[in-house]
């Protein structure tokens, strides 16, 4: 042949590639391959018919063009003819040309299939291994199509050479990647387990692959390879490093293959077979020992295998975390690597490190590196490793060395690197308020931190430090003059304007008793701060002087004056303006009385989730939450729904809800106003009374458009009252004429049951009282507002409410009243608060009785006050698997309380929906087969335990015409809890 | 104002660097190699903009010329600038070249140091700057030539110096035009502009007073209604084609012309620079002769046949030869095989160019040749059809397409004794082709 006599050198290839190196100019170098692709086209044009060095030469030439970035459009048919041949440079230079250039021309594609299938069933192993190269390289949905099937045959096939093994075992993890649907392992799956004992290492490392990605998706099929690996690590691991010959790596064997067996061992639990798990741990163990073994060589490749196999095996150990002596020795060993030369070394154990300090077994143990890592911390010189010093710091953080632990970032955080230091200011936040013993030196630290990294400190971190205070009241005259000290300071952050505001305008008199910080001083240092601060500070400086005036009513003039001053009462920022307006009014016309109940100290928060450890999940992203989660549950700090809730928006809408600042709707009062105005007779006056009046939003009603404008109506309304009172008062109800608590009146249960499902609403009503209720429920907390109106023109004397806890509710449920004025003027209202905790689960009602004289008659009412076991939920996401395992579980007949029952209203879907939400469970979307059905799970928060509910609602509306059923399931951990549900429930549809 | 200068080989080294502003920091070099000279596209653009900094630049062969500022400069001025010192380069060592820069760096940096002046263009008159930067080394100067110096670098006629002395009092008279033309395959003008020049050479004595007329419509006009004549017959000089005026749409004149002399009485009358000189440039629109008619005929046989047939006539006087006659037939990107058949020149097809080239040396006017083609294509799996780019043509004509004429080119020495009859004076007509396409 002529061909051969050529040689494969390619002159003419080698001559036109230093032709293009050669051009000076773009222009030339344009020239010229034109003239080429001009003679190529000639060739390929020509009648006489090229000979196969000719074309591969020409081939070549053109995919040199091609990636010089000039389009080819021809060659392809050339390039294919190529594949057909014999000799192994024409065949490899046309796969090549077709793995660079291929595209979805259906008629060539046919025609490259065929050519790869010729070559995948032809004997010659370098053929099969181009074709199963050209397919992985293409790994279009077309290859795998037509090749998926063939592929795995070929792998397990007992005649393969091994070569071809390897390459058809990568191949087809790449089909797999590409279209998974389309690879289908089935019939193969024992014999592809089967590759680990394969006798070449090369095919045990490429299967391995295969392997690791395929029991990601379905661990159960290949759960057999967990033995064979386990068996085949610890040859590897037991051998010397001659054994292996060609697969030993500067002295170590096999290195790639034993860190990609540790790596599937990882998809997989620890393996329960006690043999296999044994010679697991001599194998983790010997890899262990090896670390401490002198390097056989200087060499850093020897190190660096060494290591990965290493670190691999800590990660293994880690996720076990069931060895407490092998956590322990890797933590030792990642301990000597904290102070090794390799910056890379010292990185990677601080990374394993964070894991390990979140085992319980291996906790200890890396607290003992304590200071090594608070020397990484500071004088590490590349940053990502400070910051994963920093990871770890808070990592091992627990209640013993925290106080050392928020000392060491705090002064790191003062020369820490600007790109962390948002993250380590909330590290520092969150572990402060997480270990606080002593609730001073947690405000302490929080104020230096505001002090030291102002800039940083996000509005959940100041809105934190408010809630402790507030909630903590040992701690608060302590913060009001720590808070007045650092207000001192000549330039202070504006995050500390705000904290100093709030809690002086809070708790300024607790330290009003010392000269030095006297009222009028703590005024004139607060406003000494005012014109350098943002708008929102300011308005919250406004509230704040708003408090003093109540606090300290000898400061009334002078504040007055700053609030009528241009600068505020005329401020082109509307709502400063609205501010000075409204507090300049509230605090001229309003009795101190008025000022002290609007300008009440703050209620406490609820207590939840901690708004800081939301953001901070938030900035790391998804992955870092669980482990946050777990952290969170091993403190035994229970995360309540508001942890659980998925999604980022629920998250935020906590952390917004729990703010002090912005609290219009602190109680949610709002969004519950149209509820309670649904009962049309109590529209006009409870509308008014609901839409703004609760007393624990007093001054912090940044939000509040008419918050003066809310506090007149009452007058208003009453007018109106009046003249509807009026003309009832002649018929006025026969006195009951009774010093006892009347028994509760008969439809009184059918009241209870009508407040089920709602929190607002008119619980009684007759000519003379009206009785609106609303009410707010947090965890085993509830807080009831009760509304008095007098709905006739004469007043009520002695007017009393008691509530009694008949039985054994008594220890279920524990009420306070607060007292309530004993005149109610005629068409006035007034309000009562009822403070209620669950204890435990109850199923009775407590009872309320009120007692009146009106017109020298005793009236004399009892009412069942709806609270039930339900408004104690709290709603629970999860998914459908989630569901019906947990569903599984309370499967003993007296968790259960079923009930079948008629409908009592129409069937409608969405009054359902509505009425399920408002039972104060998550209504679970697509998680009942039947989609008919309606899901809901909750847990109901007591004091003393936590009772998850699921509830499974079936409408049955086909069964009997007219008669239309459901069937109501309850399943709960506790069966009073169930019944009461399921009894409560039925009444309800 | 212009900040620095550089001049680069086609590698993108820098040959000549002369910085005249602070504000130019060394960076700015490799700014403009990075950016323009290296850069992955082609810079079409002679202006670019890059972190602040505008680099105006012109390309000659393989030089880059570029000019740097910081400021908001007349982007006109400053390539007026760069054309300028191209010419007074070219009058001093010839060709732009790569290997003449590095032979006269020195006279360069010299140039440059005369003809800006704190980024300011000073004098860029050839004549004037060779009076005093010279290749001879240092020539020793009188101090009566000293004072010379001063007064023409500061005085009036800064473009001639005094006591210039000839034998023969001679001067050539060139009018260059380039004719541009946009045709459809109908053989309808969709766009057609001459651009000329007329250039002088001219060896005169003493500071000899000109006066340059041509057909100029409105002079013409002007002339016509007031009745008198003039000299006009008497002082026409040549022409080929009988066109009465010219109408041109706007021209520009070489600082020696007096404007005001121009925009009151329409006269174009000037103190020539010794030596050659671009005297005016303008531009016309109207009544363009085209010497070249293109008539293209293309037929797709199938899909791998391509037969093209391109006639061309030449349309102006069959006394007049026109020269260097090619025609550009761009042909398909997937050729792969070209017959060509013409009747005159001779036809190649160039594979490097994507274009069958055909060459005439002469021909006359009122004459046609033809020449036709078959490509043989490649089919292509390629979906792009064939924008078919026009047919280009290139050419050369002894007679003006625009139809201007000279009519006259007064020489007027009042203190010396020769008269405007004792000038010799040559007149030149060329006309070249510019982008002249047909469409096909």
């Amino acid at each position: 042949m002529p061909a051969v006599s050529k040689g494969d050198g390619m002159r003419g290839l080698a001559v036109f590639i230093s032709d293009i190196r050669n051009c000076k100019s773009k222009e030339a170098e344009i020239k010229r391959i034109n003239k080429e692709l001009a003679n190529i086209r000639s060739k390929f044009k020509g009648d006489k018919a090229l000979d196969g060095y000719s074309k591969k030469k020409y081939v070549c030439k053109l995919l040199f063009i091609f990636l010089l970035g000039h389009d080819i459009d021809f060659g392809h048919m050339e390039a294919v003819n190529l594949l057909s041949s014999n000799k192994y440079t024409e065949k490899q230079i046309g796969y090549l040309f077709i793995s660079v250039l291929v595209n979805s021309n259906s008629e060539l594609i046919r025609l490259i299939n065929n050519a790869i299938k010729n070559d995948l069933s032809s004997r010659n192993p370098t053929f099969m291994c181009l074709a199963l190269h050209c397919i992985a390289n293409v790994g279009s949905r077309e290859m795998a199509e037509a090749f998926a099937g063939e592929i795995p045959r070929i792998l397990v096939a007992g005649d393969t050479m091994d070569s071809v093994k390897q390459s058809a075992a990568l191949c087809l993890l790449r089909l797999y990647k590409t279209s998974p649907d389309l690879v289908l392992m089935g019939e193969w799956t024992s014999r592809v387990v089967h590759l680990l004992n394969d006798q070449h290492m090369g095919v045990v490392t490429a299967a391995i692959s295969l392997i690791t990605c395929l029991s990601q998706k379905n661990p159960d099929e290949f759960k057999t390879c967990v033995s064979l690996a386990v068996s085949r690590l610890s040859r590897i691991v037991s051998s010397a490093s001659t054994d292996l010959q060609d697969y030993t790596y500067y002295f170590v064997p096999a290195p790639w293959l034993s860190c990609k067996l540790l790596r599937l061992l990882q998809c997989y639990p620890p393996p329960e077979d006690g043999a296999v798990k044994g010679r697991l741990v001599e194998c983790l163990e010997t890899i262990l020992n090896k670390a401490q073994e002198p390097p056989k060589s200087k060499k850093v490749q020897h190190s660096n295998a060494k290591n990965a196999i290493l670190f691999e095996a800590i990660a293994l150990i880690i996720h076990y975390d069931s060895e407490p002596n092998l956590l322990v020795r890797a933590c030792n060993q990642l301990g000597q690597f904290l102070q090794h030369r390799e910056t890379n070394l010292r990185y990677l154990a601080l990374e394993s490190m964070c894991t390990l300090a979140s085992s319980e077994f291996s906790h200890e143990a890396v607290k003992t590196h304590i200071e090594t890592v608070i020397n990484a911390l500071k004088t590490e010189r590349d940053v990502s490793v400070r910051q994963r010093a920093a990871d770890l710091l808070y990592a091992m953080c627990d209640r013993s060395n925290a106080k050392q632990i928020v000392a060491e970032m705090l002064s790191y955080l003062e020369t820490a690197d600007y790109s962390i230091r948002e993250e380590m200011v909330l590290k520092v936040a969150i572990l402060a308020e997480k270990y606080a013993v002593d609730y001073s030196w947690y405000v302490d630290t929080i104020l230096n931190l505001i002090r030291i990294a102002g800039d940083y400190v996000s509005e959940e971190v100041w809105y934190r430090v408010i809630q402790i205070v507030i909630n903590r009241d040992d701690v608060q005259g302590y913060a009001a003059k720590t808070v007045f000290e650092a207000l001192q300071a000549p330039a202070c952050h504006e995050n500390m304007v705000k904290v100093g505001g709030y809690i002086l305008g809070e708790f300024g008199n607790l330290i009003a008793g010392d000269p030095r910080s006297s009222p009028l001083v703590q005024f004139n240092l607060l406003h000494s701060k005012f014109h350098l601060c943002s708008v929102p500070t300011r308005a919250l400086l406004l509230s704040a002087y708003i408090k003093f005036i109540n606090l300290f009513p000898e400061t009334k003039t002078t504040i007055q004056e700053v609030l009528r001053c241009d600068s505020q009462i005329r401020n082109s920022d509307v709502e400063l303006q609205q501010r000075a307006v409204e507090y300049l009014k509230l605090s001229s016309i309003a009795s101190t009385d008025v000022l002290a109940t609007v300008l009440e100290e703050m209620p406490p928060f609820p207590e939840r989730e901690s708004s800081i450890l939301a953001k901070l999940k938030k900035k790391k992203g998804p992955g870092a939450v669980s482990n946050e989660l777990e952290e969170g549950k091993r403190e035994g700090g229970e995360l309540n729904g508001a942890g659980e809730r998925p999604g980022d928006s629920s998250a935020i809408g906590a952390s917004n809800a729990s703010t002090p600042s912005p609290s219009a709707d602190l109680l949610g009062l709002r969004s519950a106003a149209p509820v309670s105005a649904a009962p049309p007779s109590a529209g006009s006056l409870l509308v008014d009374v609901f839409s703004e009046a609760g007393p624990a939003a007093p001054a912090a009603s940044v939000n509040d458009d008419g918050f003066l404008r809310d506090l007149e109506p009452p007058t208003e309304s009453s007018d109106s009252l009046l003249a509807e009172g009026s003309g009832d008062s002649d018929s006025a109800p026969p006195s009951v004429v009774s010093e006892d608590p009347a028994p509760p009146l008969p439809e009184s249960d059918e009241l209870l049951n009508k407040f089920v499902c709602k929190n607002n609403g008119v619980l009684f009503e007759n000519q003379l009282l009206q009785i609106g209720i609303k009410s707010e429920y947090r965890q085993n907390l509830g807080r009831m507002y009760l509304f008095y109106g007098n709905k006739t023109s004469v007043q009520f004397v002695s007017f009393t409410t008691t509530v009694s806890c008949p039985g054994e509710l008594q220890s279920h449920l524990n009420v306070q009243l607060k007292p309530v004025d004993p005149l109610v003027e005629g068409g006035a209202q007034v309000q009562q608060v009822i403070n209620i905790e669950c204890i435990t689960d109850f199923s009775e009602a407590p009872i309320l009785n009120i007692k009146f004289r009106y017109g020298g008659a005793l009236q004399n009412l009892s009412l069942k006050l709806p609270v039930t076991i339900n408004k104690f939920f709290q709603p629970t996401e999860m998914a459908s698997n989630d569901f019906f395992q947990r569903w599984k579980q309370l499967s003993q007949p007296q968790q259960e309380a079923q009930k079948i029952f008629k409908a009592n209203h129409a069937m409608d879907t969405e009054v359902i929906k509505a009425k399920l939400l408002g039972l104060g469970t998550a209504l679970l979307d697509k998680v009942d087969p039947n989609p008919e059905n309606f899901v809901c799970a909750g847990v109901i928060q007591t004091k003393s335990q936590q009772v998850g509910c699921l509830l499974r609602l079936e409408p049955n509306a086909q069964a009997q015409p007219g008669e239309q059923m459901y069937r109501l399931t309850l399943r709960s951990s506790k069966d009073t809890v169930s019944k009461r549900l399921c009894d409560l429930l039925a009444e309800q549809f | 104002m212009i900040g620095g200068l550089f001049i680069y080989n086609h590698k993108g080294e820098v040959l000549i660097s002369r910085v005249y502003r602070d504000d130019i920091g060394r960076n700015a070099v490799d700014a403009f190699r990075v950016n323009v000279i290296h850069a992955r596209q082609q810079v079409r653009s002679p202006v670019t903009n890059i972190a602040r900094t505008s680099f105006f630049h012109v390309k000659r062969s393989n030089i880059w010329l570029a000019a740097v500022t910081k400021q908001n400069v007349n982007a006109a001025m400053v390539f007026e600038f760069l054309y300028k010192m191209c010419d007074v380069m070219t009058a001093y060592f010839g060709k732009i070249s790569e290997e003449n820069i590095k032979n006269n760096f020195v006279l360069i940096y010299e140039l440059l140091d005369e003809i800006l002046d704190f980024g300011y263009p000073q004098n860029s008159e050839t004549g004037a700057l060779k009076t005093f930067i010279t290749q001879q080394g240092i020539k020793s100067q009188t101090k009566e030539e000293q004072s010379q110096i001063t007064s023409q670098v500061t005085g009036q006629i800064g473009w001639r110096r005094e006591g210039i002395k000839y034998r023969r009092n001679e001067l050539f008279l060139d009018v260059l035009e380039s004719v541009n033309l946009l045709m459809s395959p109908q053989g309808q003008v969709l766009s057609a502009h001459v651009s000329g020049r007329v250039v002088m050479k001219s060896y005169l004595s003493g500071m000899p007073e000109c006066k340059f007329g041509m057909n100029d419509k409105i002079v013409i006009d002007k002339q016509g209604k007031g009745g008198t004549t003039d000299d006009a017959g008497k002082s026409e000089l040549g022409g080929s084609s009988g066109k009465q005026s010219i109408a041109i749409d706007d021209c520009t004149f070489h600082q020696c012309v007096r404007l005001s002399k121009f925009d009151s009485e329409r006269s174009i009358s000037f103190i020539p620079p010794d030596g050659e000189y671009e005297l005016m440039r303008y531009r016309t629109t109207k009544d363009i002769i085209l010497p070249f008619r293109v008539i293209p005929l293309v037929r797709e046989v199938g899909r791998t046949k391509l037969e093209v047939k391109v006639v061309i006539k030449s349309n102006f006087k069959p006394s007049l030869l026109a020269q260097k006659i090619e025609v550009r037939i761009p042909t398909p990107l997937n050729t792969s095989g070209v017959q060509v058949i013409c009747m005159k020149g001779k036809a190649k097809y160039k594979a490097s160019e994507n274009a069958i080239v055909w060459k005439i040396k002469r021909m006359a006017g009122m004459k046609e040749s033809q020449i036709s083609a078959e490509i043989e294509l490649l089919p292509t799996n390629d979906k792009k059809k064939w924008a078919r780019p026009p047919i280009s043509m290139n050419f050369e004509v002894p007679f003006a397409p625009s139809g201007l004429k000279v009519r006259y080119l007064k020489v007027f020495e009042p203190k010396l004794n020769y008269s405007d009859h004792d000038v010799i004076k040559w007149v030149r007509y060329i006309g070249r082709s510019g982008i002249y396409e047909t469409r096909c």
